[in-house]
């Protein structure tokens, strides 16, 4: 599944399954037999192919939600329970993957960091192996801060501490608290940004995915550029996300 | 085709449905009603006794009896330290940590799938009454918030109740599918479902036949039990107080005092003022008047704990109180009008209580088993997507979760994990599967440890197990695992925290499916005999009345060739010309039956002294209520 997709696409454009179905025979398509309806045995396919879709990234969701309805009618183990037990289970297999495309492709940001995933670069891992080195040395995990955010967080960082210290001591700073509140809204307007700012990289990634396949395969060098370009943004966001949480916690306590 | 019915297995009531042509019908118990109290008992000869028969024993013999079983599905010692202040659920006394709860009955002791299990073997033999042939099938309904142990607790009740378990549904659901039934219509609906000891609060997104929960939350452990237990507290501090009586652990006394409450309970949802008046042992009386603001102020803070989750919900379907179309009522507790116009207050309109807001629950099982059968007209193109309303995790370095399925996942859901070795030749490794939303292991809800057993033996890091995490459309999990460098299935042995091995199961089983068609057979024969004695003993009887002297000779002479020809079935084996020539006897002694309607009937009661049970200390509750008057 690490494999690039790109060079999947450069084959074959859709996953347009040519086998016969395991029941009627005649030509199925990937899920469930066309002719006569049954459920298929699952073959491994990553989320975009699933749907039938290319790996891009900007996604037509409502379309999406509907092809997700389409194949729960026909996946779903509710209506598949009165078959032959293999058929059961391959229902349950087949429709736990519709789920799990779904739920990862319907939100921009799951969806992204999936295409990533197959594209080799593992977001959550580097965030998960940060995480438990932090606890195995008992540090607190450390996070790279992004240079454009430097200042304001080194700001920020230091009037979290004194609200802390006030709220030990029994003390109130209205300024403070405004201070700390404006600054979790810019923050917050910032998160968004950077969501608009990731679309952008969307269209270029989308634009390489139609060029692969007109035929004129992008270069390993403009791939690994947007892709850099994703994990920047994604790794700005995720820490944004993080000092906002961290406001939250030090306003509320 | 297999008759699949629809069972709504209830902390204080269970029901049986089915789907009759295109409705959902609800399937009365042998004594005509609908609904089964959720009550245990053990009769003088051990033999179960469930549902109203099993109600009097609480009061009579409450060391016999049991209620509320559905608080301790699925749940271990450490885990019911309230439930046992609250409840008089007597554990065994040789019970063990660790081990599956079992509950004492007069001598003997019953784990509670056990004790679910008689209480759905009754509703399977009303439906089989009424199909007149075996059922054994059946869709069971459970608190969207079950946990996967509580889940798994119920689908091996069913297990032993001999039925196969086809699909756990969701309570509220559930209910929205029998709402949806005629309705028919696209939106966002909220179902409010505040039970005996339960809630649940589902938001779905209805979309041409499709129902898709968006998201689940609620409380396993809050319902009109709670609302019981403050009112017992409130009476029994008052007698202490003023009469000096402490009737905590006399259990008999505590199960009147119950009634009364729970009656008084129902009478303050239309009437504003209640007066209880219970009699107490030594030929005292506890009398008190309870106005419906007192009681409203009383029950506010059980009523104020379906907020958060409320709350919780509608931010996690990111939806606001606007957006929601309809609010559906479930569970008998919504009848409190305090607690619907909480409802109203949270959602910003009227809620729907069209349907008896104690079978919705049981008929949404009914189209569900429906759906499940194939389908019919009626529920054509109807498909429930539901979530599961709990975060898997497993645990990882420092005693952390680490969340791979989120909850409210459509399920089926899955996730897979890679796990390597720690050391060189490691052929073992232990993974702690968790459920819950808290960040550490031990605040979460432990599931099961596996052990992957038979990786090859290699350098430390190299072996690559993949571990496959699999939430079912019963929201009960699946583990599989398989090296990935040998190729190798990687076996797991399963160490469940909670709950029955499936020989436990095995052993427990009522009914064995083999035996389904011939155990029906069976026991129709016995409960005809049984009926062809009672209607016997009733027509001798009725030959000495003074009533006999007044039929005609021919009218006798017809009756001793009824009685005759019942007396030769019943020698036969056939059950159903067992139940034919009672019917034709009943029709032919029917001008008698009448003509002795004036003789009157009296029951005798049997009373008995009994151990005292400890009941616990319970919470002393400072109330807003005058106080009571005493004789």
């Amino acid at each position: 599944m690490t494999k690039s997709v790109l060079t999947a696409i450069g084959a074959k454009p859709l996953p347009q399954d040519t086998h016969s179905c395991w029941s009627c025979g005649s030509m199925r398509a990937a899920h469930f037999c066309e002719s006569c309806g049954k459920v298929q045995p699952p073959v491994p396919v990553d989320y975009f192919s699933f749907f039938g879709l290319p790996p891009k990234l900007n996604l037509d969701v409502a379309a999406l939600e509907k092809d997700f309805y389409d194949l729960s009618r026909k996946l779903h183990p509710d209506l598949n329970a009165t078959t032959e037990r293999a058929e059961q289970e391959w229902s349950l297999e087949q429709s736990s993957m519709l789920n799990d495309a779904y739920r990862t492709l319907k939100d921009p940001l799951k969806r992204t960091a999936y295409l990533l995933h197959l594209e080799g670069v593992e977001l959550e891992e580097q965030s998960k192996s940060a995480t438990e080195q932090a606890r195995a040395t008992g540090e607190i995990k450390k996070q790279i801060v992004p240079p454009d955010l430097l200042e304001e967080v080194f700001e920020l960082n230091i009037q979290l501490e004194e609200l802390r210290m006030d709220k030990k001591m029994g003390d109130d700073d209205p300024a403070l608290i405004a201070e700390i509140g404006k600054q979790k809204l810019a923050l917050e307007a910032k998160h968004e940004e950077l969501l608009q700012e990731l679309q952008t990289y969307w269209k270029t990634w989308d634009g390489l995915i139609d060029r692969s396949q007109a035929g004129n395969p992008a270069t390993s060098e403009e791939r690994a550029q947007v892709r850099n370009k994703m994990v920047d943004v994604l790794n700005r966001r995720n820490y944004i996300r993080n000092l906002v949480r961290d406001v939250n916690e030090a306003m509320e306590n | 085709m297999d008759r699949i019915v629809g069972i709504d297995l209830g902390t204080t009531n269970s029901l049986v449905a089915f789907m009759q042509g295109d409705t959902p019908v609800v399937i009365p118990g042998d004594d005509g009603l609908n609904l089964l109290p959720s009550v245990v008992a053990l009769d003088a000869n051990n033999q179960p006794v469930i549902g109203n028969a099993a109600r009097n024993s609480l009061i009579e013999t409450p060391e016999r009896a049991v209620y509320s079983i559905k608080r301790l599905m699925g749940r271990g010692m450490e885990d019911i330290h309230e439930e046992l202040k609250l409840f008089p659920f007597r554990l065994a006394e040789d019970m063990q940590a660790g081990e599956v709860l079992r509950i004492t009955l007069g001598d003997k002791t019953f784990t509670p799938p056990e004790i679910s299990a008689l209480i759905l073997r009754q509703l399977k033999r009303s439906a089989e009454r009424f199909f007149g042939g075996p059922v054994t099938k059946a869709v069971i309904t459970v608190p969207a918030y079950f946990n996967d142990a509580q889940r798994q607790a119920t689908k091996d009740a069913g297990r032993i109740a001999g039925l196969e378990v086809l699909r756990l549904v969701n309570e509220p659901t559930a209910a929205s599918l029998a709402y949806g039934l005629d309705k028919k219509q696209n939106g966002i609906v909220a179902v409010y479902d505040l039970g005996g000891g339960t809630f649940d609060i589902s938001i779905l997104k209805l979309h041409d036949g499709i129902f898709e929960v968006i998201a689940t939350n609620g409380d396993t452990h809050l319902g009109g039990d709670d609302i019981d237990n403050l009112l017992i507290t409130i009476a029994l501090d008052d007698i202490r107080g003023d009469l000096g009586l402490d009737l905590r652990r006399n259990a008999e006394a505590v199960q009147a005092i119950r009634k009364a409450v729970i009656d008084a309970k129902i009478t303050l949802s239309s009437q504003p003022t209640i007066k209880l008046d219970i009699e107490l042992p030594a030929g005292k009386r506890y009398r008190r008047e309870i106005t419906r603001e007192q009681y409203e102020q009383l029950i506010q803070p059980v009523i104020d704990r379906t907020v958060g989750p409320c709350k919780q919900a509608m931010k996690d379907a990111g939806l606001k109180p606007e957006q929601i179309d309809e609010v559906v009522l479930v569970g008998g507790s919504t009848r409190i009008p305090k607690v619907r116009a909480l409802v109203k207050e949270l959602f910003h309109r009227e809620p729907h209580t069209d349907l008896n807001p104690d079978e919705v629950v049981a008929l949404g099982a009914a189209v569900q088993a429906n759906i499940l059968g194939g389908g019919s007209e009626a529920t054509e193109n109807m498909l429930l997507l539901d979530v599961t309303p709990l975060s898997l995790g497993i645990e990882v370095a420092g005693g952390v979760t680490d969340k791979i399925i989120l909850r409210n996942s459509t399920i089926p859901a899955s996730a897979t994990q890679f796990y390597t070795t720690q050391v060189d030749g490691q052929t073992n490794v232990a993974i702690h599967v968790l459920q819950g939303e808290r960040e550490l292991a031990k605040d979460c809800r432990s599931l099961a440890r596996f052990d992957l057993k038979g990786i090859p033996p290699m350098a430390a890091g190299i072996p690559r197990v993949e571990v496959k995490f699999l939430i079912d459309a019963n929201g009960i999990l699946h583990v599989s695992a398989r090296e990935q460098r040998s190729g190798k299935e990687a076996e797991i042995q399963v160490q469940p925290s909670y709950g029955l091995t499936d020989e436990q199961v095995e052993g427990m089983i009522l009914d064995s499916f083999d035996n389904a068609e011939e155990d029906f057979r069976r026991r129709q024969l016995i409960e005809a005999r049984a009926e062809t004695n009672t209607i016997l003993t009733a027509l001798e009887k009725g030959k000495k009345s003074a009533a006999w002297g007044q039929l005609t000779t021919d009218e006798k002479k017809q009756i001793a060739k009824m009685e005759k020809a019942l007396a030769a079935v019943n020698a036969e084996e056939d059950y159903q010309a067992i139940r034919k020539a009672i019917d034709t006897l009943n029709q032919g002694t029917m001008r008698l039956a009448e003509l002795m309607m004036n003789t009157a009937v009296s029951t005798a009661l049997k009373g008995k002294n009994m151990d005292e049970t400890d009941l616990g200390e319970g919470p002393t509750a400072p109330h807003p209520m005058a106080k009571a008057e005493f004789e």
